[in-house]
Formats: C-alpha cells, structure tokens, sequence
C-alpha cells in the first residue's frame, strides 16, 4: 500500500503517527480509506464539495495532485504522498 | 499589556471565517487557511472621518484605527505618507491621460514600501512581547527590519537568499543583525523561517507575525486615496511578488468605501509581475486561480522572485473582481522601465518599479487601461539598492581634462551640433 506522510498539526488524528499506510487506487480513494482509519481526517483535507482544501496540498513522489489529475490521481503500491499545509509568508 | 484596540477586534480566517485570538498565529488549525486582522468598522466609523484624519501627523499611523495593534504604535512614527507625484511627462510617454506614481522609493527609514508592514508588525511585536524579531526577505523586508529593530532596540534575524544583491545585503548588515544567506531560493529560505519560528518562538513579521504585518500594506491604498483628493483611482498598478501589496490595496479600497471616507467608484488593480517568475500572472492569462509554483525564478527582479506566492489566489480573485488584468515583462523590458521612470520623472526605481512602469506600458498598448483614464504606479523601492541591474546600460560618463578648451571641443560649444544645450 501507498505511505501517506501526516503533517503535524494532522497527527493527532493518527495517534502521533508521522506516516500511516492506505489502500486505494486514487488519491480520493486514500483519502476515504484514510478517514475510515482515522475519522475526521476528510473534513480536514477536503471541503464540503469534497475538493481538496486551497491551502492544503497533496503531492505524489514529489508531484502536486492539482497539476496530474488531482484526486483522480493514481497511486501505485510503493507511491509516497505527502500531505503538507501551504507556507504562508513573503 | 495594552488595553485592547476597540477597532480591532480578531484574526479570522479568510477560508472558513473561523474568529482567533490577536495572538501570534498566522494560520487556521482547521483547514490552514490565512488569518486576517478583523474589524469593528462601526466603532471605527464614529471617529475615523476625514477631517480627523486630517488633523493627524502626516505618516501612515493617521488611519491607525485600521492598523491591528492595540495600543500606540512604538516603531515606524514616521514611516509613510510618501509623495503621490502627479506624472504628465510619463502620461504622455506612456500615451495615457494621467498617471500618478505612488513615490515609496523614498519611504522612511529604508526607501521602501516594506517600512509599513514592519513599524505594524514590529508595534504589535512588542505588544506580544517578543525580543527577537526576524523575516524571510528578498531585501527590502530584511533592511526594513534590520533597521526598525535597531531603532526599537530588538535583538534581530534576517533570512535572505544568498545571491541577492550587494546593496540589500548591506543594506541590512549596516545595521547590525543577523544577516543569514541561504543556499536556495526564497521559497526555501521561507520554508527554513517556518520551521525556525515553530521551534524557537521568535517573531517572524511574515510568518507567525504575517496577519499584522500584512495590513501595514493598507496604508499606501489609503494615501493614494487622500492624496487624490478623497477618491478612488480608476487604475491601479502593483508589484506583485506574495501578491499581499495588491489585496491589501484592493482592501484599503474597499475599507474606505465601507466607511464613506470615499465615494463608491468603479476601481480596477492590475498586477505586474517579471517574466522569470510571474506564477500569478501566467496563472491569470490562463485564466485559473490555482498557481503553478516556479521552482527556480529567473529574473533581475529578484524582489518579486517568490515562486510559491502566498496570496495569489487572492490576488487573482482581486484583480477579477476589479476587470483588472495581470502583466509580466523581460529583463530588458525591466530595464527600459526604470530609465523611462528616471528620465520622465526623476524618480529612480530599483527593479520592481521597473517591472511595474512596463506592465502598466503594456496593459495601456494593448487596451486593458484605456487611454482616456487615470492610473496609480505603485513603486515600492528605491534603484541604488539594485544598482546591478542597471550598470553598464545607462550610459557612461564622459572623461575630459580639467580643461576649457576640451569642454569645448567634446561637450558643449554652441556651435557643436552634436552638443546637447
């Protein structure tokens, strides 16, 4: 299964865990898998449409989901996705 | 602790309008969106008019009630009020009815625009009881607090790229910081500031410090409007680097029409950016709001060279709002703006102004400014301190001996036709 890399102000929903594993085909697969794992983590990704959050931003090896096929994404078995907060600033 | 502000009230974030403390935090722990400074405008509607403002010293500290600090300011009293200089010769270059140029160049203490948002954030710094205060800067933000720190007598950091310019890293060491150069660009040098802030607790203006800091901007919309005469321009060209200058204008815009000190008018703000890195202009000719970030920017215009800006989505949705445009122009284009800026007006912009004065030529050639209206230049800070950009193609001086006889001979003599008189 893909490794999803928690930012942490998210941890507390993965009991402190840095990196946690889930299945799923699509990065919008990860994520209901995620939140079945760890409940309320969707709410914090994702808005009420379900569109990933404007200040939330999701790689896959390195890659912004917005700029591939955001959550239709595809992730294989040794992916790493990293979840990580914009930085504000400048 | 000072009694609180009764016109500023919260941070609030600007995604889910979630209210916070006025603590040193700068962003949602629900969805991470940015927190802005919120106000009472009513409370600030019974005593901000414009005679009151006019009765107030003339610095940026005169619309005090929309700046987010609770008591007196304590850094920047004099910062502001910069001259709005009325351009006919540039209007007539440029081919447009009026321009007036926002003149930050000579904003006090450090010649740019960046003196604003640091006497707030410094102000509010010493309200929250920091002693150490710091920034990720292109420059003019590490000068500006450099040397406001020194003034105010806190212990400072600057975290700078480390392939900027000689005059904006002296420009800072002068005053005795910390001056850090990092191997990277500004992103990354922003990244480290982050991680520095959550572990050490120092005051970043423009990260944990950023929802103070940010509104300082405010204060060159609300100038341009008093200095007009208590009104709104039609046009408005800004700089845009994190993109925040152009949404706080558009807020100061916006503010000032809320509480009548201006009458409701259509405004357009355009940004302007540098080809080399211009994340929001591209992301707005192509008519999206999502930015694509430019991982390593290629410009003289390294003040704007911020390829993951903060505010551009904002900035994007400003401009939309507004029927304005964005703009990006080369290196050479740059250049040109700066000797067109000069030589029209005397005033000696360093590259974003460059930047700025070709953006505006552009969106003026090709009709998005029409030609029978009135445009603001924002220029936000001074040439000598990016004097690499230009050296070598403004010309060079003439050498003669201490002699009459050749002054007359290769200057000047009234019957010399390639003399100039």
């Amino acid at each position: 299964m893909p490794s999803v890399l928690i930012p942490t102000p998210l941890r507390k929903l993965t009991g402190d865990l840095e990196s946690v594993s889930a299945a799923g085909g699509t990065i919008g697969e990860v994520i209901e898998h995620l939140d079945k794992a760890h409940p309320g983590l969707k709410e914090r990704l994702c808005d009420d449409a379900g569109n990933v959050r404007r200040f939330v931003n999701i790689y896959v090896n390195g890659e912004d989901i917005r700029f591939l096929e955001d959550k239709a994404t595809a992730v294989k078995e040794n992916d790493e996705i990293s979840i990580v907060p914009a930085i504000a600033g400048g | 602790m000072d009694k609180p502000s009764p016109y500023f009230s919260n941070l609030k974030c600007r995604e889910c309008g979630k209210l916070y403390p006025k603590e040193a935090i700068h962003v949602c722990d629900f969805d991470f969106g940015p927190l802005e400074a919120a106000y009472d405008y009513d409370a600030i509607g019974e005593v901000l008019t414009r005679q009151a403002i006019e009765s107030r010293p003339q610095s940026m500290w005169r619309y005090r009630e929309l700046l987010p600090i609770d008591g007196e300011p304590t850094v920047g009293m004099q910062v502001g009020f910069t001259p709005l200089v009325k351009a006919d010769r540039l209007a007539r270059e440029l081919g447009v009815r009026e321009v007036y140029v926002k003149n930050d160049t000579v904003n006090y203490p450090t010649l740019s625009f960046k003196d604003r948002v640091v006497s707030v954030a410094l102000s509010r710094a010493r309200e929250l009881g920091f002693k150490v205060v710091a920034c990720a800067s292109t420059g003019n933000l590490a000068n500006s607090v450099a040397a406001n720190a020194a003034s105010a007598g806190l212990k400072s950091y600057v975290l700078i790229p480390a392939d900027l310019e000689q005059g904006k890293v002296l420009g800072s060491l002068v005053y005795g910081t910390n001056v850090v150069a990092i191997h990277g660009p500004y992103d990354q040098v922003n990244r480290l500031c982050s991680e520095i802030a959550g572990k050490y607790g120092w005051g970043f203006v423009n990260v944990n410090l950023r929802p103070y800091y940010a509104e300082g901007s405010k204060s060159m919309g609300f100038e341009i409007c008093e200095q007009l005469g208590w009104r709104i321009p039609r046009h408005t060209v800004i700089p845009m680097a994190s993109g925040s200058l152009l949404t706080k204008i558009h807020k100061a815009y916006s503010e000032f029409t809320k509480l009548g000190l201006v009458d409701a008018a259509p405004f357009s703000v355009h940004g302007a950016q540098a080809t080399g890195c211009g994340p929001i202009s591209q992301a707005m000719k192509r008519g999206t709001d999502i930015v694509k970030p430019v991982p390593k920017p290629e410009t003289i215009v390294k003040s704007l060279a911020i390829g993951t800006p903060a505010d551009g989505y904002y900035a994007i949705h400003a401009m939309r709002d507004t029927g304005g445009f964005a703009e990006d122009v080369t290196d050479d284009e740059v250049v040109e703006g700066i000797r067109l800026l000069a030589e029209c007006e005397g005033i000696f912009a360093e590259t974003a102004g460059g930047v700025t004065t070709a953006c505006a030529r552009k969106l003026i050639e090709t009709g998005k400014i029409p030609r029978d209206e009135a445009v603001v230049l924002c220029i936000t800070g001074h040439g000598l301190k990016t004097q690499e950009a230009v050296m070598g193609k403004c010309g060079e001086p003439r050498v003669i001996k201490p002699s009459l006889r050749e002054f007359e001979e290769q200057i000047y003599a009234p019957d010399n036709t390639t003399a100039g008189t």
